[in-house]
């Protein structure tokens, strides 16, 4: 394994374009070391991408919104003074990842680009309209995170293409997003289902909303339907059967140790009701 | 390129070490520093039996490349006493009995000491989530608790 720490992410594009047999990138390293010991994938190139200038950079931008380096931590995001007061669900979603020493390293893109479908911080940068800025020998473009996923462990990004920072929208007001996942216990395990939500309302109306469900789907899913359930509603009990059943109809779900298909289903459907009433109430706090 | 340099501090002092781009920073702490304190439960970042710091961040030596180190500041469990005298959290993991087989205790007292530098004044629920990521298989966790906690009372006193 040859390992490369460049200072430009262009050398690292040039890296990885002339590198044959398998390449990773390294940001936290919390599933690129684990799968290395475990000879899932030993890369015959590793790029670590931490000697990039403004890699662990959180900024708020002029309109608002944020560009996170690719290599900031869970840790660095619970810890910044204002990111949680815009984001709370992104930021809470990312929380749940691992442990404290976990925390210490794993970041936003590492989850997504391992492509696991029960990752916790996907569905909630789906929700909040999360995008990325993907380059690749050809230049930059702009992707959005529910574009990324294309099954377990698959992304659409190619082999020579690096993701370079993440954008996440400026909030507003009347703004809320939460995420929640169902676990057996209440720390250090893997989501059963995980939803995401987030939306905005005037007057205390819902007018506009996003719902990205987690782990039960081979990738993370954005629900229209369940959005629509939403908007022009006050969060009644209408809208919250309504979001409830759209939910459910979004899985497709595996039967696994951790849960069966019906089970998955149906908290599905309970998870998008507590997480809509959850983003309600910030939304509204934040009007 | 086989093997590379890498400077670092452990514990305050000025380490270099050579080491191959494959190996973690825990291997390089107790195969190559002689610094066997840090624990190999898991080697898959689930125990923190080989919790360290890296500049001041915790994290699981395990999930780190030796090479990641280059510039790093390290602390391990064996920058924790001062010479013969134990931190007041290993004393006090000592008289809560907080131990028995010793594998997690590195980890467990280097994850404790880096909460107490947060917040010197933690709740119960605080400490059981800061040290979910360290598996202890013989206490039950009480007693490692109350000795941070009793550690945590004697800080706040001494400050």
């Amino acid at each position: 394994m040859k390992y490369f720490k460049p200072d430009s992410f262009d050398d690292a594009i040039e890296i990885a374009t002339k590198a044959e047999g398998t390449t990773r990138f390294l940001a936290g390293g919390t599933d690129v070391l684990v799968q290395l010991r475990a000879d899932i994938v030993t890369p015959d190139t590793l790029i670590d991408l931490k000697g990039i200038d403004g890699v662990s950079d959180i900024t708020q931008n002029n309109d608002g919104s944020w560009t996170l380096g690719v290599a900031v931590t869970g840790a660095e995001m619970s810890e910044h003074p204002t990111l949680e007061k815009d984001w709370p669900g992104v930021v809470e979603a990312m929380d749940l990842i691992g442990s404290t020493q976990v925390q210490g390293r794993a970041t936003l893109v590492g989850n997504l680009c391992n492509g696991s479908p029960a990752a916790d911080s996907v569905p909630a940068m789906v929700a909040a309209g999360v995008t990325l800025t993907v380059k690749g020998p050809n230049g930059s473009r702009e992707v959005a995170v529910e574009d990324v996923p294309t099954g377990p462990g698959k992304t659409s990004l190619s082999a020579d293409e690096v993701v370079t920072a993440v954008h996440i929208p400026a909030s507003g007001a009347g703004r809320g997003d939460a995420y929640e996942r169902f676990i057996p216990r209440t720390e250090m395990d893997i989501a059963v289902v995980g939803c995401g939500i987030s939306l905005r309302v005037v007057d205390n109306v819902i007018v506009e909303a996003r719902v990205a469900m987690g782990a039960v789907a081979p990738t993370i899913r954005l629900v229209p339907d369940a959005a629509t359930a939403l908007e022009g509603s006050t969060l009644d009990d209408a809208a919250l059967d309504a979001v409830a059943e759209a939910a459910r109809a979004a899985c497709s779900p595996i039967d696994d140790k951790r849960g069966t298909i019906e089970f998955r289903i149906d908290v599905a459907g309970v998870l998008a009701k507590r997480v809509a009433k959850t983003a309600y109430e910030r939304a509204r706090a934040a009007q | 390129m086989s093997k590379q340099v890498v400077s670092t501090k452990v514990n305050g002092d000025p380490v270099d070490f050579i080491c191959d781009p494959r190996e973690s920073l825990l291997d390089v702490l107790r195969d190559r520093l002689g610094l066997t304190g840090s624990k190999e439960g898991c080697g898959t970042g689930d125990c923190g039996a080989c919790s360290i710091t890296l500049d001041g961040r915790l994290v699981c030596s395990c999930l780190v490349l030796g090479v990641e180190a280059e510039g790093k500041e390290i602390g391990t469990i064996e920058g924790v006493a001062d010479g013969a005298d134990l931190h007041i959290l290993q004393e006090k993991i000592i008289d809560h009995a907080g131990l028995q087989c010793g594998v997690c205790t590195p980890g467990i007292i280097v994850a404790a000491k880096n909460l107490l530098e947060k917040n010197d004044n933690p709740t119960e629920t605080e400490i059981r989530y800061w040290l979910a990521g360290n598996l202890c298989r013989c206490t039950g966790y009480d007693k490692i608790i109350r000795a941070v906690q009793d550690a945590a009372a004697e800080l706040r006193k001494a400050a």
